[in-house]
């Protein structure tokens, strides 16, 4: 639906999109996840068309869109401050895209109503669009955007303004709406929470380039880099370095663990030289409370600090010969008591839930 | 806690010298005698009268509404490009040519008055409301582009970018969108620079050649001891026509804020 083929984009000196190369398909609901200044809503805007890009191509359903300002592509936009026309009644809003649709009055005045409908904002249609909270106005834009039938709805930060939970519940309801429409998504966020509730795939941005486009699983259990790894979820490192590599198995010394041997599917980027670092997830440590065995392996640990959360407790520990606290997180279940610092205690884990990063 | 005396005197006073001559002006108005000075001889409309029947005194109101109507509507066409010009664009010595239009504003009148005539003389283009027009738009220029800077930049830019991606060109974009959205500071543009025009002196006295707008006629007058009252009475009129634009450009500038957004 959406190909990028190479896409650089300069301003000045500066090099905002160093090549960008990925197929987005049809149906699908597609994220562009980074930090600010990552390149993603330059990328977003790409595809609008409000940027024009210094080399490369960007094709919507197989047409080449240099040249075509964006008031001609097969894409709509949801602004990130929603861009809602403030001289304008809500339902003014949503048919403004109408304006040059050969239907009639009426006919125009129904899709507005089932647009609006669609976003959960039926009989808004006489309202001052001044009135709208937060979250309805993002739902105006939305309605604003879809009335027209896209082939893709390009959404830049659309939740980042409401508070945490009309976000979820938002969330939720963009995924049910695409799979109602049927229209190719592609979200610009930098919340990684968000891009892995809601997307199909996500394409990671550092520094004007992807740097890994997987779907949300993958992205999660095998990022292919340290700063895709630190920035989807929150990854634990411990130094480690490699003994032998011979069989599709890498041995290897780490801090605090000891010697394992992983698999090669377990280790990011190419045999080098130097530092390298085992990484692994804070649910991949568990605490072993009394008469409780290990089913893989066990360290000894010392428990450095705690965060109480509600559901979960996180614990900072250090294990013994490590130079630094990892952090691990424990569901609080009922009868299971919540360690204070300084505690000894034993951590639980398996050699394949690690990954090399080197 | 004593309240600073000092402090207070010196307001009252300073009020005091700022407003009560301009209240002098309709206290003469109406007051019967032609010599102005105290004590009041009693209340009369005569003045009013007489200068309703002005001849040479409407045809220097028609000049000056010419001058000040054209120049007010030239300058905040003017403003309009520069201020979305720096709103909206990046472009090579923006901050220095941002300055270069709003000199004009501390620039003394005189000068430009003297400027333009020594060109204009050098050249040989005849004086007329037209010159004078140009003298205006000069230093109008400035203020159109200050007020109508502060309507642009309380525009959320995406709006305009929304209105292309549903499939307006950038030009029926502005007209649908923008053009609404800043008709507030345009109309407070185009208040001020009238009333800045209509009250302007020294401009209007050295590009007017033979041609009288209102300020000169009004200075012209004064020499006269038995036209001073009709002339008062004329400030009168204009004092309150004055208030009410500034206070209606004022009043559209902040609404227009309120609707954009801004603050």
């Amino acid at each position: 639906m959406i190909e990028l083929q190479d896409v650089h984009k300069h301003y000045g000196n500066y090099h905002a999109l160093r090549g960008i190369t990925v197929t987005i398909e049809a149906g699908e609901f597609f994220s562009l996840l980074g930090p600010s200044g990552c390149g993603k809503t330059t990328l977003l805007r790409t595809i609008a068309g409000f940027e024009p890009i210094s080399s490369g191509a960007v094709l919507i359903d197989g047409k080449n869109m240099g040249g075509v300002p964006p008031n001609l592509r097969p894409a709509n936009m949801v602004f990130q401050s929603y861009a809602i026309f403030p001289h304008l009644s809500v339902a003014q809003n949503v048919g403004f895209g109408l304006r040059r649709d050969p239907r009639s009055p009426a006919e125009k005045s129904k899709a507005v109503a089932e647009a609006l409908e669609m976003v959960g904002l039926r009989d808004f249609n006489a309202r001052d669009t001044q009135a709208l909270s937060g979250g309805q106005r993002q739902r105006v834009a939305l309605a604003r955007a879809l009335v027209l039938k896209p082939k893709v709805l390009l959404l830049d930060e659309p939740l980042s303004a409401l508070d945490k939970k009309m976000r979820e519940q938002r969330q939720m309801e963009l995924i049910k709406l695409q799979q109602q429409v049927g229209i190719t998504f592609v979200l610009v966020t930098h919340d990684q929470e968000e891009a892995l509730v809601m997307s199909d795939r996500i394409a990671v941005m550092f520094d004007g380039e992807v740097a890994q486009l997987a779907d949300p699983e993958t992205l999660f259990r095998r990022p292919n880099a340290r700063r895709v790894a630190e920035f989807v979820g929150t990854m634990n490192f411990l130094d480690a370095h490699v003994i032998s590599e011979a069989g599709g198995r890498v041995e290897l010394d780490t801090q605090g663990l000891g010697r394992v041997m992983l698999e090669t599917s377990q280790v990011s980027g190419g045999p080098s030289q130097g530092g390298a670092a085992v990484g692994f997830r804070p649910e991949s440590l568990t605490i072993l409370f009394e008469g409780q065995v290990a089913p893989d392996r066990e360290s000894a640990a010392t428990v450095t600090d705690v965060v109480y959360h509600g559901g979960l407790t996180y614990y900072d520990v250090r294990l013994d010969g490590a130079s630094k606290s990892v952090r691990l997180s424990m569901r609080n279940v009922f009868g299971r008591p919540v360690l204070s610092t300084g505690v000894r205690t034993r951590i639980a884990w398996s050699p394949g839930s690690l990954r090399l990063f080197r | 806690m004593s309240k600073p005396v000092g402090l207070r005197t010196y307001s009252v006073l300073y009020l005091v010298f700022l407003y009560a001559p301009i209240m002098l002006l309709p206290l003469f108005a109406f007051n019967k005698s032609s010599v102005i000075a105290f004590p009041l001889s009693g209340f009369t409309t005569e003045w009013f009268a007489a200068m309703w029947e002005d001849g040479e005194l409407f045809r220097a109101l028609r000049n000056s509404l010419v001058v000040s109507g054209s120049t007010a509507v030239i300058s905040t066409v003017f403003g309009l490009f520069a201020a979305r010009a720096i709103t909206r664009y990046r472009f090579p010595l923006k901050p220095g040519l941002a300055g270069m239009i709003m000199l004009p504003m501390i620039l003394p009148n005189i000068i430009i008055a003297m400027s333009i005539l020594v060109v204009l003389l050098t050249i040989g283009v005849y004086l007329s409301l037209w010159t004078i027009v140009l003298g205006h738009v000069l230093i109008c220029i400035p203020f159109a582009t200050a007020i109508l800077l502060t309507a642009f930049r309380s525009l959320d830019k995406s709006l305009e970018e929304a209105a292309c991606d549903l499939g307006e060109t950038p030009a029926s974009a502005f007209r649908l969108i923008t053009l609404p959205l800043i008709m507030p500071g345009i109309i407070s543009s185009i208040l001020m620079c009238f009333t800045i025009s209509l009250d302007e002196f020294v401009i209007a006295y050295f590009l007017g050649g033979t041609n009288t707008p209102l300020a000169a006629y009004i200075y012209g007058q004064f020499r006269f001891p038995a036209k001073v009252p009709a002339m008062l009475a004329l400030g009168t009129i204009l004092v309150v026509s004055s208030i009410i634009l500034i206070g209606a450009a004022e009043y559209l500038r902040r609404r227009g804020l309120a609707r954009a957004g801004g603050g």
